[in-house]
């Protein structure tokens, strides 16, 4: 492969930011444009990697490498498996979709969206997006970092300049500590490896590729497995270290809850999945019954927890909390089933709860209130919406027929393998996640509009109408068509397997 | 005796004496309205000096100078490099500072002072590298208390002076002690004849304290560091980025030089108390940048805390350790000497230098706003700015040095750290001002300015991006000191 693809799809976001940061500051429509173009052709790039994936193949295609710091063995190398190949095109979905819903001014909506200097919001959105996309396909661990990090800056001032004025200052600050020492814990845990790998083997080398090899002693693996891996949980938001997602979630914009839950939580799994468990299997092994532990409790009690929020950004936040509880859930089974359904969650609750994230959005831009129990009769004037939220929901409820119930079945089907009493105690989940869900439908969509908000609310644009199906349609077809994913996450799941030992 | 290495090894001192006479004689020509002009010709000539050394002036293999009182070698070189650099950006800063820039004293002090750090970072001597400290120290106490009108201006003078002369005076009562104990003063031959003299451990801890009380007030590490918030805050503020990013780093490189040559024997003693000085310094740089109002002195404890960060390389006294330092010190300087001219820059205007005065900074001047993101997010350690690297490399050498524990907490550190630099982006860019119209204050930028910002900013993200041949550099600096 002579086409630099997956380099193209990284920089094409921050090149695109600093193009808009050149348009002048009142031209705000041109930064819009420039913004939905690049995002454009990162999704129809990301798109592309997926499609032309080599599933019988296998292994990491796409590959660059190119020296970085050849004396400390840093390369900038890049390559997708079938695990990152599926969230590529996930970050490309949900930047492609979360451009559309912060369009602002549009037609007669003027009050929807980002009004408020659009250039510098794209700016950030977009750095945020590279470092997201190089995460997702750094095969080298100091670039890992790097990108990691990039990826949580932009946060803090999407937030706090963006954000929901009332908790904007705190739920950003508390976000960007949380993640900055999760991701500095899990930094030392790499430096110890890169050194004892290096004495082991006598390469010095960042490649995580030779740290595979790097045979690491089983009482180094248990040292150092669990900062590595909940250093990158924490942004995966592991019980109990979920605290800042619901805050951040609540606070953020639209499109940066959208990027927020639906990219940014899958970051924390992938490289929490991606070092801590493939880098070292036998800490893993050891200690797995821990994150089991972490994760079964995250996911009934973000499930409880969000069954009682009047908020409906609340819910959502702490059902994502439940969600990504699932997929650690599904990590820590460290046998097929689990890591497939993993796989697929990941990707599934992505658009899911990126979808959840938009329609509450375009009600709150047009009600200015995301309380429940104050809102009603939507489904009149926002049908498409509706619809869009009804699917999202289905999908959270693991309804056969939509993705959610491809990730979840296999994921549970491997928790049953491995401890059925948590299979058992984490189904509970499903049920209160219908009850929630279905209320939250009943109460926001149908039933009487209240009065005040008569003749006040309008109806939802061309652009959101595009971001929903786009977002709806993956959901739809990797339900009836699971072979648009699966094999693929299988393949990734077959190099996690072969790492850990275990056929 | 005055052979060409004899020339080339002090090239760029020279230059910048040449430079400083050109100064002094050309000034009094000019008009008193057209005297800031004389910033452009200092700036000038310091990148023509940057330019010619580097062209002409590269050492070759490690080679005393001048009878053995320089050693002309890539450390004192690189170092060198960096401090004409920083002190043609302080140049440029100069010009537009009220009550500074019109006076070409200002420059030639400015200059005096970097022929001094240069002299520092090759001096192979303990006489020539006292009277190169002194050479670099009298010029800024001078510079510190420039605004005679100005009391907190003053108050710095005088205070960075009284700090200076009595911890330069402990320092100079080791090197005499060094002197004693080995009948010479060239640090090679000193350090075999410690390494044969079968000196008791306990009396070397003691010198290299001395030294260290000298060392660590140039590099402001606890407890050598009170001068640093009040002078900071008192002196012109490009003198202030002056003094916070070359002149510690001069200390570095003396630091580097001096203890890996003179006491690799008694490493284990030193290093210890260097990794617990490092350790507290930066808490409690840290720590007491919390608290802060005034960006100023919230930069002077940050460049504390920093000092204790790139000490954790010399700790490690490995090659990684010291590239690490020396790496640390370019992305220290760019990043610095940038939130050092946004400051400049805004208080120039608003005539504050508390956050206050950095209310809706995003809206009323958008590219100072990103320079400074930029610098602050680099000291808080964010990619893609150098501060980044430079701290991953440091970290790195720790551990490979078996300093786990130091560098747990200074990454804890480094986590406190992001709390303050964001806070105070949180004026720049989310704060308004009173009546929410920013849009009529713009902060006008002269043209000095905005190219010595514009040079820092490319700087600090070309460190944090491009890094093999910055670190390339790092490591052929230090590959002669073993």
């Amino acid at each position: 492969m002579n086409f630099p693809v997956l380099s193209i799809i990284v920089f094409t976001p921050i090149v695109a930011a600093l193009i808009i940061l050149l348009i002048p500051a009142e031209r705000k429509t041109e930064a819009r444009g420039v913004a939905l173009a690049a995002a454009t052709f990162a999704l129809l790039l990301s798109f592309w990697v997926y499609l032309s994936y080599d599933k019988t193949a296998a292994g990491y295609q796409f590959v660059e490498q190119y020296s970085w710091l050849p004396q400390l063995g840093i390369s900038l190398h890049l390559g997708v498996d079938g695990i990152s190949a599926p969230l590529v095109l996930l970050t490309g979905v949900v930047m492609f979709t979360g451009v559309l819903i912060s369009w602002g001014d549009f037609g007669e909506h003027v009050s929807a969206g980002i009004q408020d200097r659009p250039r510098e919001f794209f700016a950030f959105l977009f750095i945020l997006a590279t470092g997201v996309f190089g995460v997702f396909v750094s095969l080298d661990l100091f670039m890992l970092f790097f990108f990691y990090e990039i990826a949580v800056f932009p946060m803090y001032l999407l937030i706090v300049i963006w954000g929901w004025i009332q908790t904007r200052e705190y739920a950003a600050m508390k976000l960007t500590l949380y993640l900055f020492i999760g991701s500095v814990v899990a930094l030392v845990g790499a430096l110890a490896m890169y050194w004892v790998a290096g004495q082991n083997t006598g390469i010095y080398t960042f490649d995580m590729l030779q740290l595979e090899k790097a045979g690491f002693s089983a009482s180094f693996q248990n040292l150092w497995f669990l900062p590595v891996f909940f250093g990158f949980a924490v942004l995966g938001g592991i019980w109990p270290f979920h605290n800042w997602s619901p805050d951040g979630h609540v606070a953020a914009p639209t499109a940066v809850s959208m990027f927020h839950a639906g990219v940014l939580m899958k970051l924390g799994a992938f490289a929490a999945l991606r070092v801590g468990i493939m880098l070292l299997p036998e800490g893993a092994k050891h200690w797995s019954w821990i994150i089991m532990l972490c994760a079964g409790v995250a996911v009934v009690y973000g499930a409880f927890i969000a069954f009682v929020q009047t908020d409906m950004k609340y819910m959502i936040g702490f059902s994502s909390v439940s969600h990504m509880g699932l997929v650690m859930l599904g990590i820590s089974t460290l046998n097929h089933d689990g890591l497939l359904g993993a796989g697929v969650q990941m990707f599934s609750h992505g658009v899911m709860t990126a979808l959840f994230f938009a329609v509450t959005g375009m009600i709150y831009d047009r009600s200015h209130t995301r309380q429940i129990p104050e809102l009603g009769g939507m489904n009149k004037i926002m049908p498409f919406a509706s619809i869009g939220f009804i699917i999202g929901g289905l999908v959270s409820m693991g309804m056969p027929g939509f993705s959610g119930f491809i990730a979840e079945f296999p994921i549970f089907m491997g928790v049953w393998k491995t401890q059925w009493l948590v299979a058992v105690i984490a189904s509970i989940s499903i049920i209160l996640t219908a009850a929630y869900i279905m209320l939250a439908i009943r109460r926001v969509f149908f039933g009487k509009m209240p009065e005040k908000f008569e003749g006040h609310i309008t109806p939802i644009t061309i652009l959101d109408k595009v971001a929903i199906f786009t977002l709806c349609s993956f959901m739809v077809v990797i339900g009836v068509f699971p072979s648009f994913m699966v094999p693929m996450v299988e393949t990734g799941v077959q190099n996690a397997l072969r790492l850990l030992g275990v056929q | 005796m005055f052979t060409s290495i004899s020339f080339l090894s002090i090239l760029p001192e020279t230059l910048i004496l040449v430079l400083g006479i050109v100064v002094l004689i050309v000034e009094p020509f000019w008009k008193n309205e057209n005297r800031r002009n004389v910033g452009w010709l200092t700036a000038g000539g310091l990148f023509a000096t940057l330019i010619i050394s580097l062209l002409i002036g590269r050492p070759g293999d490690p080679v005393p100078a001048l009878g053995g009182m320089i050693r002309f070698d890539w450390l004192g070189f690189f170092f060198k490099m960096l401090f004409v650099f920083g002190a043609g950006i302080t140049a440029l800063f100069l010009m537009d500072h009220e009550k500074v820039g019109q006076r070409g004293e200002a420059y030639v002090l400015l200059l005096a002072s970097t022929i001094g750090m240069c002299l520092m970072a090759s001096s192979a001597d303990l006489v020539m590298l006292y009277l190169a400290i002194e050479t670099t120290s009298i010029p800024l106490y001078v510079l510190a208390g420039f605004m005679l009108s100005d009391e907190h201006s003053t108050e710095a003078g005088f205070k960075y002076l009284l700090f200076g002369a009595m911890t330069s005076a402990v320092m100079l009562y080791g090197f005499s002690l060094l002197f004693g104990f080995t009948g010479t003063t060239n640090l090679y031959v000193l350090a075999a004849a410690l390494q044969s003299g079968h000196l008791a451990a306990s009396v070397m801890l003691g010198v290299v304290f001395l030294l260290i009380v000298g060392l660590g007030f140039k590099v402001s590490i606890v407890p050598f560091h009170f001068w640093a918030p009040d002078v900071y805050q008192g002196a012109p503020t490009p003198i202030s980025g002056f003094l916070s990013t070359a002149s510690k780093a001069a200390g570095f490189a003396v630091i580097a030089r001096l203890f890996l040559v003179v006491f690799p024997d008694f490493t284990l003693s030193w290093t210890t108390m260097l990794a617990v000085l490092s350790a507290v310094t930066m808490t409690v740089g840290n720590l007491l940048a919390l608290p802060q109002k005034n960006l100023k002195r919230m930069l002077a404890y940050s460049s504390i805390a920093h000092a204790g960060y790139a000490m954790i390389g010399i700790v490690a006294i490995s090659k990684l350790g010291i590239t690490s330092v020396v790496f640390y010190m370019v992305a220290y300087i760019v990043t610095n000497m940038a939130a050092f001219g946004v400051v400049a820059a805004v208080g120039r205007v608003v005539g504050s230098d508390e956050y206050d005065a950095y209310r809706g900074l995003s809206r009323r001047s958008p590219w100072l706003g990103l320079i400074m993101l930029a610098a602050f997010l680099s000291l808080a350690g964010m990619p893609p700015f150098g501060g980044f690297v430079a701290k991953i490399f440091v970290f790195a050498a720790g551990i490979q040095a078996n300093y786990t524990w130091l560098v747990v907490i200074g990454i804890l550190n480094s986590i406190v750290g992001v709390y303050y630099y964001l806070n105070v982006m949180k004026y720049v860019y989310l704060y308004r001002m009173e009546k929410e119209d920013e849009e009529k204050h713009p902060i006008a930028l002269t043209r000095p300015y905005v190219i010595a910002l514009a040079v820092l900013a490319l700087g600090v993200i070309l460190v944090g991006t491009i890094f093999a041949p910055w670190f390339s550099w790092s490591s052929a600096a230090v590959v002669n000191l073993f």
